[in-house]
């Protein structure tokens, strides 16, 4: 409870009173307060206990459980596939690397430009626009084999063949055209009078951006963009269509010989431990600024 | 209960964030047709009672008593308490994706489950009393800040709460507005409405209330009609935040 580590000794200086010391109705208060938190805790560890119970036993149950388990679950493979794997996460995690920063900073300009004012920057907005319709709209697996394989074949001078090089502009591109909407949302949920507070101060359209309105839509926006993060990081798997072998190629090899399945368990529940403290990451640095600024209160 | 019963009782409410304190044993009894003023500097403490009241804050120690039941106890239903009470908020807090009649009506139709025709005539009928019914389909961001604060005034009465709590409404208006939301309250006290306003407008505070506290430092250091506490204060505190009140030309 909020107050509880209140020091006691500051009692008013205004009224010559005694030091504050609580009253029975607070301690009583406070007492209900904790059972009550003790009574959900225990109801939520029972019913997450039996539902894990049900969910084990109806699986395990199962007729078919024996044939499954030793296909999708063998110790035996998880081991074997352990290095060539992990090997694999590195292409993906260089990827993400290097493509996340990028398509953050290539969508924010593409935000910006769309949310241009002014008819000087007519043919800017057009072109922002016509990019995130197009490339919003165009499956991605079609834009990796373009790039991977038409590029090449245009056999320009000075112009990479390294299939990851090009996978990871592939990804770019179509990613950066997403990120881009996520970040505009949150530049129109700006309030209006926000803006006519900052150009009052005399500050350019560009200040007024750059110090009033994306600081605070991006904080908006910041849970759908640790989405299109995650998703991306699945997503550069997608590189092994050019013969880069990432962790999901690296699995899929293994299943290709000993028609195993567990490979491909142990690379997806790499992509769920990589996602999580990105997640919580997001999470905890939301909540602080909100700490920091909110009024407060219970509701 | 019976009908000397006070609508809103505060009992020794304590409320400290941190080791801040804000309310300090703060005891205060609100009649019901009655309007209290709470005055002081800013900080003093009085939005926090408000909030307090409205369960929006959660006090520390103490009780809060609305029509004789113990509002801040834990096993209370806090929804339930807050659908008899109205509360207006100085930055008017209006709903700014739908329009002034869905505003007003929304308390209604989702807690309080008037139909919707219902809801709007009532609504519509305290929008024309306040010369506001032309303004009905229109959103709160293209109305004046006085307009703003009467719709706001019209969403908290809307479903008759036992008592209504004025968070310095008119502090963001400017005068001439701040007379036309002043005469709003001015008609809601003739109603007989139960109130409770924190203010800076004193000639006002003055004027309407029946019962006046000062607050300082989370302590109502003075309280009475107003006659006693603006023509005749007790303390010291008192005297001198008039006296810089009224060099400043606000009494």
């Amino acid at each position: 409870m909020s107050g509880a580590d209140v020091d006691s000794e500051s009692a008013d200086p205004v009224m010559e009173r005694g030091p504050y010391a609580p009253s029975e109705r607070r301690l009583a208060r406070e007492a209900y307060r904790r059972s009550r938190t003790r009574r959900s805790a225990l109801i939520a560890t029972a019913s997450t206990v039996a539902v894990a119970a049900v969910l084990f036993l109806v699986v395990t149950g199962s007729p078919g459980w024996p044939v499954t388990q030793k296909t999708f679950l063998s110790p035996h493979y998880a081991r074997e596939a352990l290095s060539p794997v992990l090997h694999g996460f590195v292409l993906n995690l260089e990827l993400l690397a290097v493509c996340g920063p990028t398509i953050l900073v290539l969508g924010l300009l593409i935000a910006a430009a769309r949310t241009l004012r002014g008819p000087v920057f007519l043919p800017l907005r057009l072109l922002a626009t016509a990019y995130v319709d197009f490339f919003r709209g165009f499956p991605l697996i079609i834009l990796l084999l373009l790039i991977v394989f038409g590029v090449p074949a245009l056999q320009l001078q000075g112009v990479t063949n390294d299939p990851i090089v090009l996978g990871g502009t592939a990804l770019v591109i179509n990613y950066s055209a997403y990120v881009a909407e996520v970040y505009r949302a949150g530049i129109e949920s700006v309030h209006p009078s926000q803006r006519a507070a900052a150009r009052s101060l005399g500050l350019t359209y560009t200040q007024t951006m750059r110090f009033v309105v994306l600081p605070q839509a991006i904080r908006r926006v910041v849970p759908a963009l640790v989405n299109d993060m995650a998703s991306l990081q699945k997503d550069t798997g997608l590189v092994y269509v050019g013969g880069a072998i990432d962790a999901v190629a690296a699995a899929h090899i293994m299943v290709a010989s000993s028609f195993n399945y567990t490979p491909l368990v142990v690379a997806g529940l790499g992509f769920v431990i990589l996602t999580i403290p990105m997640t919580r990451y997001a999470d905890w640095l939301t909540r602080r600024t909100d700490r920091r600024r909110a009024q407060g209160g219970i509701v | 209960m019976t009908a000397t019963d006070p609508v809103l009782r505060f009992e020794s409410v304590r409320k400290a964030f941190g080791e801040q304190v804000i309310l300090d044993d703060v005891s205060l009894e609100v009649p019901e047709h009655s309007v209290t003023v709470l005055i002081g500097a800013s900080g003093s403490g009085k939005s926090t009672l408000l909030r307090c009241a409205n369960l929006l804050e959660e006090i520390d120690d103490g009780a809060i008593w609305l029509d004789g039941e113990d509002i801040t106890d834990p096993r209370v239903d806090a929804d339930a308490v807050r659908r008899r009470i109205g509360v207006v908020f100085q930055a008017y807090n209006l709903f700014p994706h739908l329009n002034v009649l869905d505003n007003i009506t929304l308390g209604p139709r989702r807690v309080h489950r008037v139909p919707r025709a219902e809801a709007e005539r009532g609504a519509l009928e305290l929008l024309d009393r306040l010369g506001l019914a032309a303004k009905a389909k229109e959103y709160p961001d293209r109305l004046s800040g006085g307009q703003q604060q009467r719709v706001a005034l019209v969403r908290a009465i809307v479903s008759e709460p036992r008592v209504l709590l004025l968070d310095e409404i008119t502090a963001a208006l400017d005068p001439e507005l701040v007379t036309e939301v002043l005469s709003v309250v001015r008609d809601l006290k003739e109603q007989g409405r139960t109130m409770v306003l924190a203010t800076h407008e004193m000639a006002f505070a003055r004027d309407v209330a029946d019962q006046v506290c000062f607050l300082a430092d989370g302590v109502i250091l003075e309280r009475g009609t107003s006659a006693q506490v603006f023509g005749d204060p007790q303390h010291e505190r008192t005297r001198r935040f008039l006296s810089r009140l009224s060099e400043a030309g606000r009494l």
